[in-house]
């Protein structure tokens, strides 16, 4: 491992990790005047263009797909005159195998792609390229995502958000699918990244090129589009209703309208108020399931 | 209240260079009455309290008279001087507490508990404080201005809710103890007359204090030989003697004089006290300890800092080794005592007795020392922990239980469906078409898709200019309307863009609004009429800033109607709440009392 003082830092060699969704449900019945085949070529000639910024920075690409996730390029490694032809070998390899892990054979709807397992793949990536090598560049991750989100991965979505937050790696999202994207929205809010949802989706190249090939330290001097604020206001889980003012479950952090004897997400049962609580049931808090 | 009444010796002056008319001043509930000493005079009083208007009192000290002046609503006022300040205190306490508006106006029954937090005696110092903290702080005094004289808040009410910020100031007034000098001893310089060969130095039982308490040996020197063998003179004529030598930095001639005298010999040798207790400390040290991490902060290789007390010429021979004495020992020794601090507490004057003490105090510290067994087990409880291989142990169970989340899709639901609901989107997941997909056909077209694109290559050219240019200006358009979509950049305040007074009032407001709600919520639940009247008082004021608020929006120029309405609306939300649940527990109280008559409870 190389110590950290003989590093190399600049401000503007950039590391970018691009979150490629790969969900087949959603790319087939993506009628929003975007192919894959389309998609791809505004993505090969966007990585490229990073790569041309400076001869230092570095692409990762990661395809996020519905059962698996598996990194499908890295600048530093393929040879510099076959880019797109390695990324799309390995894409294609990549869906070969996504699709071996599938299990049933039809879903109802569009199932979601595995947003959290490719933010941790990136988050685990840039600590490796920050902890090792002589280069110390700025990293980022843009997810180009299309797929709804997937409300069961909230708690990993959540945490990779909050360990990004902590490492100060902004995530910024393009999001190309027909609705909004809760998850991308947080994720970019709190890591201080570019929110955007392109209307003209066949121009997808030049928004990519205009918001998000800026590297950190240039942001600072553009007017870049920010984001509308968003809504974070609370509703409660028994009646989703928002509300202002609740009962929080002090073991998982549920949100109640009205004081439960359980909590009906992790089953902690709750005490009675301080005065009553004897040194027998200090143990309340557990759960009893 | 605490007292009925208040009877003090006084005397009576109607200006201040009236001598004054000796007499009994006696405080009651509603009134005060003077009766003179001599009953022939005139002066005699009997004055209601609600005639008058305010109080003044003289500041208390030494030489000054301790006098009270009550004012009375037409311009007149009674002055009282007492024979002490407790005694005028009383009374002015008393006055104050009678002439502030009654808490429950108007229901005559005084025997209700419903007692407000005013009646607490003040002392002068309590309300030095109260001053001195209004005076440095001109937010809060513009809010005791608005609301205590305002008759919003009564004083003790508004004092209520800083009890904090006025503890600090008392704590920070603790006497700190005085601690030992940080100048060395060997800064205790011999002066000489520059003719002769001798040298003088001087003691001062701070000085002796400092040599006990860092050089043990000479302590235990001093215990063993004083008086028995020499005089005390004797002792500190040898002791500086080694001192002397030391500072000569003749080490040959220093172990020379020491082989001939064996006190003499105590005091050049280095402290086997000190180095026994510098063992002991070593084998304290946690093994685990890191010395590498620190070989940035390595400085032994500057010399002494550039101080040249250090004997270090090269004397190779061991036999020399004792008297050896680094001036980093001296430095680290006396930083470590004066960071103790002064550790006994007897009268410096009497030399032995501080030797003693200091060696008792050292006792009590080493058997404090062995007794502590534990000490012993915890180091190799840390080494065993600290050496052992992670992937070499089995997994060690946590006391904690493992939480277990049934479903975390209800985090998503309950904190992003608004986060997309705000976008303006209808959600279009209703009118998704249920389409049933199947995996090998979605599959299929996705590797299509990427044979295509290796077959054909990228499109040429990747966007056409017409749809450029439809990017173009919607991103622009989109980034000169962030512009002025203010509040959502936490670098650029909306604060900053309006007009000063503007600022200063919205400021304010805020502050004023933060305080009455403040007691509006902690008021309830409403268990007292006092508790009713206050929140009444406090809801009334909050009206009036709610109008004030009203007046500002529509005061501003147009430009600045947007912001001033995005400040001015979480104001108005916090207000709101506090009047809706205003009315939602009037509504309940007046119920209840409807049906307490009729029976239903
Ligand atoms: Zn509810
Ligand atoms: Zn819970």
């Amino acid at each position: 491992m190389t110590p950290v003082s003989r590093k190399l830092y600049t401000d503007d060699v950039s590391l970018l990790v691009v979150l490629i969704d790969t969900n087949p449900y959603f790319w087939s019945t993506n009628n929003s005047g975007l192919p894959y085949s389309k998609f791809l070529s505004h993505l090969v000639a966007f990585l490229n263009s990073i790569l041309l910024l400076n001869q230092l920075n570095q692409v990762v690409g990661i395809a996020t797909g519905v059962n698996s996730c598996g990194y499908i390029y890295d600048s530093s490694l393929a040879p510099p005159n076959k880019r797109a032809e390695t990324l799309l070998q390995k894409l294609e390899e990549f869906v070969i195998k996504d699709e071996e892990l599938s299990a049933e054979d039809s879903v109802d709807g569009i199932k979601s792609s595995l947003l959290s397992g490719s933010l941790s793949m990136a988050l685990c990536y840039i600590q490796r390229v920050l902890r090792s090598g002589s280069l110390h560049p700025q990293p980022r991750i843009l997810c180009l995502h299309g797929s709804p989100d997937g409300p069961g991965q909230y708690v990993a979505v959540m945490n990779s958000i909050f360990s990004a937050q902590r490492s100060m790696l902004p995530i910024d999202s393009c999001v190309i699918g027909a609705q909004h994207s809760a998850f991308l929205q947080q994720a970019s809010h709190i890591t201080g990244g570019i929110y955007s949802k392109p209307q003209q989706l066949d121009g997808l190249f030049q928004y990519l090129s205009t918001l998000f090939a800026t590297d950190l330290h240039s942001r600072s001097f553009i007017q870049l589009h920010k984001s509308v604020g968003v809504d974070f206001r609370a509703s409660c889980f028994c009646h989703k209703s928002t509300i202002d003012m609740g009962y929080i479950c002090s073991v998982c952090l549920s949100i109640f309208c009205k004081p439960h004897k359980k909590c009906s997400t992790c089953g902690s049962t709750f005490g009675q108020p301080q005065a009553t609580v004897s040194p027998t049931n200090l143990k309340r808090k557990a759960p009893d399931s | 209240m605490s007292e009925r009444q208040v009877i003090k010796r006084a005397k009576y002056k109607s200006s201040i260079k009236d001598p004054g008319t000796p007499g009994v001043l006696t405080m009651k509930r509603e009134r005060f009455v003077f009766m003179p000493s001599d009953p022939r005079s005139l002066m005699k009083l009997n004055v209601e309290f609600r005639f008058i208007i305010g109080h003044k009192f003289s500041k208390e000290a030494p030489n000054k008279k301790a006098l009270l002046n009550l004012t009375q609503d037409k311009g007149e006022s009674y002055i009282f001087e007492f024979d002490s300040f407790p005694d005028r205190d009383a009374c002015r306490d008393f006055v104050a507490m009678a002439i502030a508006p009654p808490a429950n106006a108007g229901k005559a029954s005084s025997d209700k508990p419903s007692v407000p937090p005013s009646s607490e005696q003040l002392s002068t110092a309590e309300m030095d404080r109260r001053i001195k903290l209004l005076q440095v702080d001109s937010e809060l005094q513009k809010l005791h201005k608005e609301f205590v004289m305002g008759g919003v808040l009564t004083e003790a009410e508004f004092w209520a809710t800083r009890k904090k910020s006025l503890d600090e100031k008392i704590s920070s007034k603790s006497k700190q103890r005085v601690g030992l000098k940080s100048d060395m001893i060997f800064n205790v310089k011999p002066s000489s007359d520059g003719q002769s060969n001798r040298v003088k130095y001087s003691l001062t039982p701070e000085i002796i204090h400092q040599i006990f308490a860092e050089k043990p040996a000479v302590r235990r020197a001093y215990l063993n030989l004083v008086p028995k063998k020499m005089t005390e003179t004797d002792f500190w004529m040898k002791y500086w003697r080694a001192e002397y030598l030391h500072s000569t930095k003749n080490i040959v001639a220093a172990a020379a004089e020491a082989a001939e005298d064996e006190e003499l010999a105590v005091f050049l040798k280095q402290d086997d006290i000190l180095a026994s207790e510098a063992r002991r400390k070593i084998r304290r040290v946690d093994p685990t300890l890191d010395m590498e991490a620190d070989e940035g902060d390595d400085y032994t290789h500057l010399p002494d800092h550039g101080l040249s007390r250090d004997v270090s010429k090269d004397l190779t021979d061991s036999q020399y080794d004792l008297y050896k004495r680094s001036f980093l020992q001296d430095l680290n020794r006396h930083a470590a005592v004066v960071l103790e601090g002064r550790s006994v507490d007897v009268e410096l004057g009497d030399t032995r007795s501080v030797a003693e003490a200091l060696t008792r105090l050292k006792e009590v510290e080493s058997a404090n020392e062995a007794s502590n067994t534990h000490v012993e087990q915890g180091r190799s409880d840390l080494i065993s922990r600290m050496a052992e291989l992670e992937d070499l142990q089995g997994p060690r169970d946590h006391p904690v239980a493992p939480l277990s989340i049934k479903d975390p899709r209800d985090y998503f639901d309950s904190q992003q469906a608004n986060a997309i609901k705000t976008l303006g989107e209808s959600q279009s997941g209703s009118k998704h078409k249920k389409s049933i997909l199947n995996a090998h056909e979605a599959y299929g077209s996705l590797r299509k898709s990427i044979s295509e694109i290796k077959d054909l290559g990228l499109t040429d050219p990747i966007i056409k200019s017409e749809v450029a240019m439809k990017v173009f200006s919607e991103l622009t358009l989109r980034i000169s309307n962030t512009k002025y979509h203010h509040g959502k950049d936490p670098h650029e305040s909306i604060l900053d863009g309006l007009p000063n007074a503007t600022k200063e009032e919205i400021l304010h407001q805020w502050t004023s609004i933060q305080e009455l709600l403040k007691h509006f919520w902690s008021s309830y639940p409403i268990t007292t009429t006092y508790l009713h009247i206050k929140v009444n008082k406090v809801k009334d004021a909050m009206s009036k800033i709610y109008q004030k608020l009203q007046e500002i929006k529509s005061s501003v120029r147009q430009d600045f109607r947007h912001p001033v309405s995005l400040l001015v609306q979480p104001m108005t939300q916090a207000l709101d709440a506090a009047f809706a649940h205003y009315e939602v527990d009037f509504q309940k109280r007046s119920t209840k009392s409807v049906e307490r008559p009729n029976g239903f409870v």
